[in-house]
C-alpha cells in the first residue's frame, strides 16, 4: 500500500461517479452549428478576427489574444460565420461570440507537427501552448502559458498534475487517465521542461484504482515523476489542498501556488498541452462528462467547443421526466443553467442533470444554530458560521477581518449546514461589496 | 423535444447543488430520541408522575412557540423538535412532585422569554431549559427542592420526601452517604441505575450514557465539551472533595450524582449556546466543570451544574472570538511580514 496523502478538514459527499466512470470517451456528433465565445478564459476577451460570411476551417484562429493575460480562440468546425453577437454562457454572463454554421466537411487547417518536441526550448513550448489557446480545463480557465511563466523571483521546483477529480459525478479526467495515460505523462514532461523543473507529481484519489494503475505503468520509466494516491475527500483537487497533500507546503493566505514553488495543472490540460506541442493542435474540443440521474444515458464525450448543451444532452438520450436542474460543471462548484442554449467551452468539465430524487431545494434556510459543522469542514480554516452571520447583518468590512477573501467558495460549509444556509451566496455577496 | 426547457422550467440556484441530509429537525428529534432511555428509567422509578410533569412541559413549550410565531406572523418552526427538546429537558430537570403550574411557568419562561424574545432558535444566548429551571428555583425554592424517593407513585404525590445524594454529601458527608445506601458498591450501582432521589431525568447515569453514545456515534456531539466538563469535575472532586484533606475526594460520587450527566451531554452541548470551535469547547467544558465543583463544594446549593452552564453560556461568544480556528496558510503569512 502506498501512503494516502490529504489535507485537513474537508467533506465526504456522495460521489455518484459510478453513473459514468465505466463509460469510455466517445466522440460527440459533429455539431451543425457552434457558438464560440471569444472569452472562455480569465483575462481580456480575444479580439474577433472574422466577419459574418467568412468561410472558416477547423482550427482556424477566429479570435486573437488581446493582452498578456488572454488567449486565442479557434473554430472547432469548418463552415461559415453566420453571426457575431453577445450570447449567454454557462457562467451566466453575456459574451461576444462567433456563430459558425457547419459545412459538414470538418476540414482542418494544417497543424505544425513537432516529432522532436522534447528538444524544444521552454519559450518554444510556451509559444505553442499559447498559440493553441490552452487554458486551465478544470474550470478556472486561466491561460496556461501565463501560468507557465512565473516571475523570476518565484522559482518553481515542482509540477503537480491534478488527477484528484474530487467533484462528485465528474469522470472526465478519470477516463482520460485510464484511456490515455501515456499522453498525460508526456504532457507532464512537457510542462516540467517548460518550467525547467525536474520533479513532477500526479495526485489521484483512491477511488480510481484503474487510473492509478494505468498512470503508474505509463510513468514507470520516469524517475522524475511520482504518482501519489490521495484520500477521497472534497476539495482534494483544489490547488492549495493538493499541494498540501503531496508536498506538505502551505500556500500563504492570499498567495498563489508559485509562492511555494509549485505549478498545478489539470489532467485534461496536460493532454491538450501534449497535443498542442506534439501535433500543433489547438484546443477545440474537450472531454465532457454528461451525467446525473436526470439524463437518460450518462456518458463521457469528446465535445467540440461551441456545441450547445441542448445538443449534447440530446445525444445522451435527453432529459428524464422530472429533471430539475442542469449544471455546468460539478455539483459543488458548478453553475446552474436557466437555458440549455449555452455552449460548451474550454472550461466545461461536465454537464450534470439532477433528477427530482437527487435535487435538494435550497429555497428555505434558517438562522445559524452555531453547530460548528462548517468550522469543522472549511478547508481554509475559516469560521464560515461567523462570516455568514456578519454578512447577513451587512457587516461586510468585519467579514473581511474574518478572512473573507481566503474563501474560495468550495461550498463545503454549505454542504454540511443543517440550517441549509446559502453560504456561498453570502460570501459572493460580501466580496461584491468590499474590495480584498 | 426532450430538452424543451420552456415546458419544463429549470431550477437555478447558487452552488453547491448537493447537500448532506442533516437538518435542524433531524438533529433535534434525534436528541429527543437519545433522551428516551433516561426518560423510560424515570417513568420506571417515578411512575405516571414523570409523564405528567414532562408532558406538561413539552406541551407548553411547543404550543407557546407555535402561538408566538403565529401571532407575530413568523415562520412556524414548532415542529422542528427544538421546542419539544426544551420542554423535555426542562421536565427532566424538575422534581417529580411539583404542582401543575410549575412546568407551565417554566416552559413559558424557557421558550417565550429565553428563546423567542431573543429572535428564536439560533439567537438565544442561554440554554432555554436551564433558564426556565433557574427561574423556577428562584421563584419557588421550596417546591423545587422537594425530592421524593423513587417508588412508583401516582398523580397525587405523597410527601415522602428525602434528600438527594448530593444533598446528603453536602450536609453530612460521604460516610453518611455510604450508610444510607449500604456500602460503596451499592451506592455506585444505585447512582448508575438511577434508584435514588432526584430530578425526573437525572436519575440513571447508565441510561443517559446510552443516549450520549447515540449522539456521539451520530456525530451530533463530540467528546470536547462533555469530557472536559466531566474530567474537570472528577479531578476537582478528587483533589478538593474529601473531608480528610486534599486528594481524598471520591470523584465517582460526584460524577454520577445530580444533573451532571444530563448537563454535560445534553445541555452544555447545546449548539446555540456553546462555542462553535473545538478548542473553545474544551475551555467551555473546563469552565463548566470548575464552576459546578465550586458551587457543589463551597456554594449555597448542593448542585451547581445548572448555574455553571448558564454562566459559561455568557462566555461562549467571547471564547469563540478568542480561539479562531487555525487558518490555512496563516503561519507563513506572518513569517513573510517579518
Ligand atoms: S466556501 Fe469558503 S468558507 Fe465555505 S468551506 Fe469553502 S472555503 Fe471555507
Ligand atoms: S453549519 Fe450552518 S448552522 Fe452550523 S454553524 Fe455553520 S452556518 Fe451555522
Amino acid at each position: 500500500m502506498s501512503k494516502v496523502a490529504t489535507f485537513e478538514r474537508g467533506i465526504h459527499p456522495k460521489y455518484n461517479k459510478e453513473l459514468s466512470s465505466g463509460k469510455s470517451i466517445t466522440p460527440a456528433k459533429l455539431p451543425q452549428r457552434v457558438v464560440i465565445p471569444l472569452s472562455q478564459h480569465i483575462g481580456a476577451p480575444a479580439k474577433c478576427e472574422v466577419k459574418i460570411g467568412d468561410e472558416v476551417k477547423k482550427g482556424q484562429v477566429i479570435g486573437s489574444p488581446a493582452g498578456f493575460v488572454s488567449s486565442p480562440v479557434h473554430s472547432s468546425i469548418s463552415g461559415k460565420v453566420i453571426a457575431i453577437a453577445d450570447f449567454p454562457t454557462a457562467v451566466g454572463r453575456l459574451v461576444p461570440s462567433v456563430v459558425i454554421e457547419s459545412d459538414g466537411k470538418d476540414e482542418a487547417v494544417s497543424f505544425k507537427e513537432n516529432p522532436n518536441y522534447m528538444n524544444l526550448s521552454a519559450d518554444e513550448i510556451k509559444a505553442a501552448i499559447k498559440d493553441a489557446g490552452i487554458v486551465g480545463m478544470g474550470g478556472a480557465a486561466f491561460p496556461t502559458n501565463v501560468k507557465l511563466s512565473p516571475p523570476k523571483e518565484k522559482p518553481i521546483d515542482t509540477v503537480i498534475l491534478n488527477g484528484a477529480e474530487c467533484e462528485p459525478y465528474l469522470t472526465a479526467d478519470h477516463r482520460l487517465m485510464v484511456e490515455r495515460p501515456k499522453d498525460v505523462v508526456e504532457g507532464l514532461k512537457i510542462i516540467m521542461r517548460s518550467l525547467g523543473v525536474n520533479k513532477g507529481y500526479i495526485g489521484i484519489e483512491e477511488n480510481k484504482p484503474d487510473a492509478i494503475a494505468a498512470i503508474k505503468s505509463a510513468a514507470s520509466g520516469e524517475s522524475s515523476i511520482e504518482v501519489h494516491t490521495l484520500e477521497i475527500k472534497y476539495p482534494q483537487g483544489a490547488e492549495k489542498m493538493l499541494i498540501k497533500a503531496i508536498k506538505n507546503r502551505e500556500v500563504p493566505s492570499k498567495g498563489l501556488p508559485m509562492d511555494v514553488g509549485v505549478v498545478v495543472q489539470n489532467i485534461g490540460t496536460a493532454i491538450a498541452i501534449y497535443e498542442a506541442v506534439r501535433f500543433g493542435k489547438p484546443l477545440i474540443e474537450r472531454v465532457v462528462t454528461v451525467t446525473g440521474r436526470g439524463i437518460k444515458e450518462p456518458r463521457n464525450m469528446m465535445v467540440r467547443v461551441g456545441t450547445l448543451l441542448s445538443d449534447v444532452i440530446d445525444q445522451c438520450g435527453g432529459l428524464v421526466e422530472g429533471a430539475v436542474k442542469v449544471i455546468s460543471g460539478g455539483p459543488m462548484m458548478g453553475f446552474a443553467q436557466w437555458t440549455l442554449d449555452v455552449p460548451v467551452t474550454k472550461g466545461t468539465s461536465g454537464i450534470l442533470v439532477l433528477s427530482e430524487e437527487e435535487y435538494v431545494s435550497s429555497e428555505e434556510y434558517f438562522a445559524c444554530i452555531r453547530c460548528g459543522r462548517c468550522v469543522d469542514v472549511c478547508p481554509m480554516g475559516l469560521n464560515p458560521s461567523m462570516l455568514s452571520i456578519l454578512i447577513e447583518k451587512g457587516h461586510y468590512e468585519e467579514a473581511k477581518d474574518y478572512n473573507l477573501y481566503d474563501c474560495f467558495e468550495c461550498g463545503s460549509c454549505a454542504y454540511v449546514c443543517p440550517a441549509k444556509r446559502p453560504m456561498v451566496q453570502f460570501m459572493r455577496l460580501a466580496k461584491s461589496q468590499v474590495k480584498p | 423535444m426532450a430538452t424543451d426547457v420552456k415546458s419544463h422550467p429549470l431550477v437555478v440556484s447558487v452552488s453547491p447543488h448537493v447537500r448532506d441530509e442533516e437538518s435542524i429537525a433531524k438533529i433535534m428529534w434525534t436528541v429527543n430520541f437519545a433522551l428516551l432511555p433516561a426518560f423510560i428509567m424515570s417513568v420506571y422509578y417515578f411512575g405516571p408522575r414523570a409523564v405528567y410533569v414532562t408532558g406538561l412541559c413539552i406541551l407548553t413549550a411547543v404550543l407557546s412557540e407555535h402561538l408566538f410565531q403565529k401571532g407575530l406572523n413568523r415562520k412556524i418552526t414548532s415542529t422542528d423538535g427544538s421546542a419539544f427538546l426544551t420542554g423535555l429537558l426542562l421536565g427532566m430537570n424538575l422534581p417529580p412532585s411539583v404542582p401543575f403550574y410549575i412546568p407551565i411557568v417554566g416552559s413559558l419562561v424557557a421558550v417565550v422569554i429565553t428563546k423567542m424574545l431573543f429572535g428564536g432558535l439560533g439567537y438565544n444566548i442561554f440554554n432555554p431549559a436551564l433558564v426556565g429551571r433557574a427561574f423556577l428555583l428562584i421563584s419557588w425554592p421550596k417546591l423545587m427542592t422537594i425530592w421524593s424517593t423513587p417508588t412508583a407513585q401516582f398523580l397525587a404525590m405523597d410527601a415522602k420526601t428525602t434528600a438527594t445524594p448530593l444533598g446528603i454529601l453536602k450536609e453530612e458527608g460521604a460516610v453518611k452517604l455510604m450508610e444510607v445506601f449500604g456500602d460503596k458498591m451499592s451506592l455506585y450501582s444505585h447512582l448508575l441505575l438511577g434508584n435514588r432521589a432526584g430530578s425526573i431525568g437525572e436519575t440513571s447515569a447508565i441510561a443517559l450514557l446510552i443516549g450520549a453514545a447515540i449522539l456521539i456515534y451520530k456525530k451530533y456531539i463530540t467528546w470536547h465539551i462533555p469530557f472536559s466538563f466531566l474530567g474537570t469535575v472528577a479531578v476537582a472532586a478528587w483533589i478538593f472533595g474529601g473531608k480528610g484533606g486534599l486528594f481524598t475526594g471520591d470523584p465517582v460520587i460526584h460524577l454520577l450524582s445530580g444533573g451532571l450527566m444530563l448537563g454535560a451531554f445534553f445541555m452544555a452541548t447545546d449548539y446555540v449556546t456553546c462555542p462553535t470551535i473545538k478548542k473553545g469547547q474544551i475551555i467551555f467544558g473546563i469552565g463548566c466543570g470548575a464552576i459546578t465543583m465550586l458551587i457543589r463544594l463551597k456554594g449555597g446549593f448542593p448542585e451547581g451544574v445548572m448555574f455553571a452552564i448558564l454562566l459559561m453560556n455568557c462566555f461562549a461568544p467571547l471564547i469563540d472570538r478568542g480561539v479562531a480556528p487555525k487558518m490555512f496558510g496563516a503561519v507563513k503569512k506572518k513569517e513573510e511580514k517579518k
